[in-house]
């Protein structure tokens, strides 16, 4: 069994009579991304927050980092680095001076700390901006700073509270380019997002977050599998194919149109094959075939009923 | 690392974070200046002839003036300047970069100890250049060496203790703008005590405050040092309401900011 990065069990947060974590179990394996998936106001933050110190829970236990949150919270901070959802860089002071501040308080000798503050800058392409302060950096460059500032002590663990949201597709791409390459090099990544597209394709697993409860978990694929909706379309040379199809099938809709057919199926391996075989015992040529599985959106409307209200 | 070698790290690299910041924007610093020079100026100059008659003894007139006003000028920019940094640290606290600190393993307290430290640094510096002034425009102290270290030290623990106070006020205000307000009756201390004119010449309920209120005992040995009078008991009660305050402040700042 792999280690756990975060075990978590049982935390709950409220805000008065406002209940916000209602019971939250996690576990994280080491060096893999961790997606918390949910809408606004679901609690993301609040249990990024908790993980990492800022705040107390209400009640459960949490290891972090392999130390306990309540009883040893300066190890875990220790060990974990963290880039909140609002900006935490120093405006007043310099992209540079930001990096070097960090590296100071990491206790780097100096020599290190201005190694490590160029190797980001440039690997965060900020070196034409570093010596600029940082009130004058644009949403995507303050961005990349912070997360570079959470890099200068090589944390082992890091959390990411909606490290996306507000950037253009190009500066999106950019930023999961270097969480890949983070987790490649054994970092966990703990990131919370709204967007499904982006858990889909980053984490190794995903929680889905909703009124402070945890309504689903599991790989991508799990999660899709969940639910129905999904299908195989196959498409045919002609309509007398099509026809000959779906009388044999018994099931699907046909589009005469497209010559396509789409069977129900929740597109995993085992059901395409029984369906290529049936085809082909009674020789009906397929063209094309491709398999629907559900987005996360249909996962996210069938477990809760609703659709996810995205900012995007 | 030991807990002290970590606090002193810390708070070193906090302190230098912070006087980075007030030298890139030194409006504040400037402002903290000419506010208390401009007082300066006035007082010896529009109102200083009349005023300086009425002290008592030595020749009285513009030149008794200016050597009166001095400790209570100077005493006005510390005020001035603990205003400045509850700001900042109202200020500092809505930024996510404290956020950011909370979730590292530093000594904590160091983040307030920078913007104490910086700020007194500032300040001295400012008490300087008014003394310059106050020089150059007729102020004759007669201290010896040990009367002027006796002075900058006793102002260093005035600084101290009002900017501590500053920084707690700064961190129980809701926005910075409440911030600017709190310690507003710091600024007027000077002139509700022995600064600009004899405690003897008020009326008793207000003489009576004037010479219990702690910004009076420290006016009075500032000017025992630096000009000869007496200072009595002054400089003990100075001293202990410099450490009380400190002390009292410190330990409030410590616990909101631990709470927060
Ligand atoms: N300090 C607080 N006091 C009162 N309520 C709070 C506080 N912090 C959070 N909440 C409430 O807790 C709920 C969850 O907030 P949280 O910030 O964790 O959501 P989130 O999933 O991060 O949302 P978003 O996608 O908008 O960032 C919200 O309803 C919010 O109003
Ligand atoms: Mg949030």
């Amino acid at each position: 069994m792999t280690n756990l990065a975060i075990a978590a069990n049982g935390l709950r947060k409220s805000y008065g009579d406002k209940v916000v974590l209602d019971g939250i179990d996690l576990a994280v394996p080491e060096a893999t991304i961790f997606s918390l998936l949910g809408p606004n106001g679901a609690g993301k933050t609040t249990t990024v927050q908790i993980l990492s110190t800022l705040i107390a829970a209400d009640g459960g236990t949490a290891a972090v980092g392999g130390h306990d949150l309540a009883r040893k919270p300066d190890d875990v901070r220790g060990a974990i680095g963290v880039t909140g959802q609002y900006s935490a860089v120093d405006k007043l002071l310099t992209g540079e001076e930001n990096l070097l501040l960090m590296a100071d308080l990491k206790h780097l000798s100096r020599r290190d700390g201005k190694r490590k503050a160029a190797e980001l800058l440039e690997r965060f392409d900020l070196l034409d901006a570093a010596r600029k302060p940082a009130a004058t950096y644009s949403g995507g460059m303050q961005r990349r700073l912070d997360l570079a500032m959470t890099l200068v002590g090589d944390p082992r663990l890091i959390f990411l509270d909606e490290p996306t949201t507000g950037l253009d597709p190009r500066s999106r791409r950019s930023m999961w380019q270097i969480v890949r390459e983070l987790v490649a090099s054994g970092v966990t990544i703990f990131l919370t997002t709204q967007y499904l597209e982006e858990a889909d394709e980053l984490a190794d697993r995903i929680a889905l977050l909703d009124h402070g409860r945890l309504i689903a978990e599991g790989t991508p694929e799990e999660l899709k599998r969940l639910i129905p909706g999904g299908h195989i379309e196959l498409t045919f040379a002609d309509t007398h194919l099509l026809d000959a199809a779906r009388h044999l099938l018994g099931t699907g809709i046909a589009d005469p149109q497209a010559l396509t057919l789409q069977v129900p199926s929740d597109g995993g391996v085992r059901a395409i094959r029984e369906l290529l075989v049936v085809l082909d015992e009674h020789s009906i040529d397929i063209a094309d075939l491709s398999v629907h599985t559900p987005d996360l959106d249909d996962v996210f409307l069938t477990l809760t009923g609703q659709h996810k209200e995205t900012t995007r | 690392m030991s807990t002290l070698t970590l606090a002193v790290r810390d708070s070193s690299t906090m302190v230098r974070r912070q006087l980075k910041r007030l030298i890139r924007y030194p409006s504040m610093t400037v402002q903290l200046v000419v506010t208390p020079a401009i007082l300066l100026l006035v007082f010896v100059y529009v109102l200083g002839g009349t005023l300086g008659n009425g002290l008592g003894g030595g020749g009285g007139g513009r030149d008794a003036y200016v050597n009166y006003i001095v400790p209570g000028i100077l005493l006005m920019a510390a005020a001035t300047a603990a205003t400045g940094t509850a700001v900042m640290v109202a200020t500092d606290m809505t930024e996510g970069i404290i956020a950011r600190f909370r979730t590292m393993r530093i000594y904590r307290a160091s983040v307030l100890t920078g913007h104490v430290v910086a700020s007194v640094i500032q300040q001295l510096l400012g008490m300087i250049v008014l003394i310059v002034i106050a020089l150059v425009i007729g102020f004759r102290p007669n201290a010896t060496a040990i009367e002027w270290l006796a002075t900058a030290g006793l102002l260093t623990l005035f600084a101290i203790a009002i900017t501590w106070l500053s920084v707690a006020l700064g961190l129980k205000s809701p926005t910075p703008e409440a911030a600017s307000n709190a310690p507003m009756p710091l600024v007027l201390l000077p002139f509700l005590g022995s600064g600009f004119v004899p405690t003897d010449s008020m009326p008793t309920v207000l003489r009576w405050f004037a010479e219990y209120q702690p910004f009076t005992p420290i006016m009075e040995t500032i000017r025992g040092l630096l000009l000869g009078t007496p200072i009595g008991n002054s400089a003990a009660i100075a001293l202990a309401w410099c450490v009380g305050l400190t002390a009292v402040s410190y330990l409030w700042a410590k616990n909101t900011f631990n709470k927060a």
